[in-house]
């Protein structure tokens, strides 16, 4: 510990804080822009200044260690002064449309600015002009909103190994965009939306289809059913005022009642129904001599990373649509065929954590009924959007339960929200089928739970030794596949998630700002409300669903017959884009 | 955004990659090593393309942002080749209070490229230079190794049909 100051008050630290670090620690928040924990500490935006005492110009308190008896003002005339002018700085190539901009109310620029109270700031000037990048299918760049902090550099570098967008150009020209001026849909991109939830301000914004679901909710000849993912009830709450973490699920099935769906299902279903094919095909796949290591297929971020990045794994891939593609296909098949619906008929709308989603139900081999599986899939927060737009007062809905036979779940199906959750839930399942469908067989395996990137365990699992391993983020995707290109390791089954920490933190969700993230592990408290939900409920293993059994007995016959395959199972293709 | 490829098409050689190749190979293990990679492949092919920087990055396994990022960064990489003719207009304080900035607009807009670019043909590639050390003839500029001083805007277009050929 090192004794200091700060604003004349003593305190005790951590050998090897920052500045930044140590006064949140006693209670003082130094505001931040370009700074985001682990990932994006380059002292660059100059709003974190602070005077230490003995200085001959104020530090970059984010990267700035703490050492004995220093003396911090984070709070002096000077330092107000050099906030405000990096303010005005910043505001006079920047375009200020904040009164209709997705990010009025959550943009962090605009929260200092109010704070500093500087609005239009003294330098008038040129200008940077762009066009706005609509290509990709899940979202938009507008630069001329960018305060090149390079949060989304970090994002999309650090954490998932990518790198398709850096810093171009040099001075007044800087810019953030993909080499030789690409549209983002020409590079190797997979739609994580991570550099969306990084972003301060509304530079980045998901692709809004809010539109598309009102329309198809206001034709009188259409049923709109809609899907919300396990993920978006430990979000969703965030954006009317609630803790992180809190779980929504009543109150949020009951808004998408009040918004006009027709039917209110829930994605949990389809994830137990996931579970049904994906353990049975690990099992065929062990006792019959099929490739191993077997990897999920239920991120679409990920899968678009295998095409693009690791096509050599593509066999190794579940042939199992993701959960949000099989609800659609079940929809457009056994539900419209059990109601003497045309699937034409039925608009299938999804609510997911993740803006991958937008580019998954555009896939090849996603149309299980001749029609699209899924029509219009929108993010937890263009949900938060369309509730509030609609007037209805989200914290006073009572809570509700979903419809039924496609809204039943099991704990299984809600943790796939989390990393390890998909893996825990298959071997649930599967440990049941090799133990000869004993009632007693394992529920909890904990050592695949948990925030670490790359997660491994052993399991005996009927009698049979299974090596796993779990990995969230695409860097760590990388490593652990490279180790096993290498023949450094050697597993049997793998999960792995585009997003770090899961699906919990996907690029859909609510974004919470960087002086909350930089102190809170969201992922940990996002997951722990999906956890939370499992361990209260009765049935925790996923043939235990009754609705997921009378749709095997009615429609399916048993998982991986011929026509689950048809209807639950895709297929995957190399690509080549600029990487 | 439109896609900043050159309008030149590649034409680099099966000799030249194996130069390049080896340029890496020889600093594999160097994490600084993005630069005089990049300053040797410049030498090698004169610029720095899509096709040199994608085997460079693939090479390095990097991403090829990362390359873009650092040489649109320095001035002395350029991604475009250069013409049979390199214009250079000195736009160092003499020539410019001389008005040598309209010199280099006109060439702009009588060649139908920017600063950095090339002609589609080949011939002519327009860059602007710091001093070149010829003050007392400002304003400047060089096309290959001949200069010409003391220019107006309506020299331009005599000098350019000097290079007819």
């Amino acid at each position: 510990m090192v004794n200091i100051k700060i604003n004349g008050t003593a305190y005790s630290v951590p050998e090897g804080s920052t500045i930044l670090e140590a006064a949140r620690n006693a209670g003082i928040r130094i505001p931040t822009l370009c700074y985001l924990k682990d990932i994006n500490a380059i002292g660059a935006c100059r709003i974190c200044v602070v005077e230490v005492k003995g200085a001959k110009a104020p530090v970059a308190s984010c990267v700035y260690p703490v050492n004995e008896g220093m003396e911090i003002f984070t709070n002096t005339p000077k330092i107000i002064n050099s906030r405000k002018t990096t303010l005005e700085l910043l505001l006079s190539n920047h375009k200020k449309e904040c009164l209709s901009c997705v990010r009025s109310g959550s943009c962090e620029l605009q929260e200092l600015c109010n704070e500093y109270g500087v609005d239009e700031g003294s330098f008038e000037g040129e200008k940077q002009v762009f066009d706005i990048d609509i290509s990709a299918a899940h979202m938009t760049r507008d630069n001329e909103k960018c305060i090149l902090c390079r949060r989304c550099v970090a994002a999309c570098s650090v954490n998932q190994g990518i790198g398709v967008i850096g810093a171009n150009e040099r001075g007044f020209a800087t810019m953030i965009g993909s080499p030789f001026g690409m549209e983002l849909a020409d590079t190797a991109c997979v739609s994580c939306g991570q550099c969306i939830t990084a972003c301060p301000t509304g530079a980045l914004a998901e692709k809004d289809d809010t539109d598309k679901v009102l329309e198809a909710i206001a034709d009188p000849d259409k049923m709109v059913v809609v899907q919300a993912a396990p993920a978006v009830r430990a979000s969703l709450g965030e954006a009317f005022g609630l803790p992180v973490g809190t779980n929504v699920e009543g109150k949020m099935i009951a808004a998408m009642r009040r918004l006009g769906f027709d039917k209110v299902f829930d994605t949990n279903f389809s994830a137990d129904l996931t579970i049904m094919e994906e353990a049975h095909e690990f099992l065929d796949r062990v006792q019959n001599g099929g490739t191993l290591p077997m990897i999920t297929s239920c991120s679409p971020g990920w899968v678009r990373y295998c095409e693009n990045y690791f096509p050599e794994f593509i066999p190794n891939l579940s042939t199992c649509k993701s959960p949000q593609q099989m609800f659609g296909a079940v929809v457009k098949t056994y539900y419209a065929e059990k109601l003497g619906k045309d699937p034409k008929d039925i608009i299938s709308v999804s609510v997911m954590p993740c803006t991958a989603k937008k580019y998954e139900v555009g896939r090849d081999d996603q149309a299980a009924a001749g029609v699209p599986d899924v029509d219009i899939t929108i993010t937890t927060r263009e949900l938060s959007r369309m509730i509030k737009k609609a007037g209805i007062i989200f914290n006073e809905l009572p809570d509700e339960t979903a419809d039924s036979p496609l809204g039943t779940y099991t704990g299984a199906g809600v943790i796939f929200g989390a990393t390890g959750g998909v893996m825990e839930a298959a071997l649930r399942t599967a440990a049941w089928k090799l133990s000869g469908e004993a009632a007693d067989s394992p529920v909890d395996f904990k050592e695949v739970r948990g925030v670490e990137g790359i997660k491994e365990a052993t399991y005996n699992v009927g009698g049979k030794e299974v090596k796993v391993a779990v990995a969230s983020g695409l860097a760590n995707a990388k490593k652990l596949l490279k180790s096993i290109k290498a023949g450094e390791a050697k597993y049997d089954f793998i999960e792995i998630m585009a997003c770090p920490g899961g699906c919990v933190n996907g690029g859909g969700q609510i974004i919470q700002p960087a002086s909350v993230k930089n102190f809170t592990d969201i992922r940990a408290e996002r997951a722990k409300a999906l956890y939370d939900i499992d361990s209260a409920s009765k049935l925790r293993r996923s043939h235990e669903n009754p609705d997921i059994q009378a749709l095997y007995k009615e429609y399916f016959g048993e998982p991986n017959s011929h026509k689950a395959h048809e209807v639950l199972h895709t297929s995957y293709k190399a690509k080549t884009l600029y990487k | 955004m439109a896609f900043k490829k050159s309008a030149i098409p590649f034409s680099g050689t099966a000799e030249q990659e194996k130069r390049l190749k080896a340029v890496i190979a020889e600093h594999k293990n160097d994490p600084g090593a993005l630069m005089p990679i990049l300053q040797k492949a410049q030498d090698i092919y004169g610029y720095l393309p899509i096709e040199v920087q994608q085997m460079i990055a693939d090479e390095m396994d990097i991403p090829m942002e990362k390359v873009y990022g650092v040489v649109t960064f320095y001035a002395q990489f350029s991604i475009n080749p250069k013409g049979k003719y390199k214009i250079s207009v000195c736009l160092g304080t003499a020539c410019y209070v001389k008005g040598s900035g309209d010199i280099y607009d006109k060439l702009q807009e009588k060649l139908g490229i920017k600063g950095g670019e090339i002609t589609s043909d080949g011939k002519f590639s327009l860059d602007a230079c710091r001093c070149i050390g010829a003050c007392g003839l400002a304003p400047v500029l060089t096309v290959n190794e001949d200069v010409y001083g003391r220019l107006t805007t309506d020299d331009v277009d005599k000098i350019l049909a000097k290079y007819a050929d």
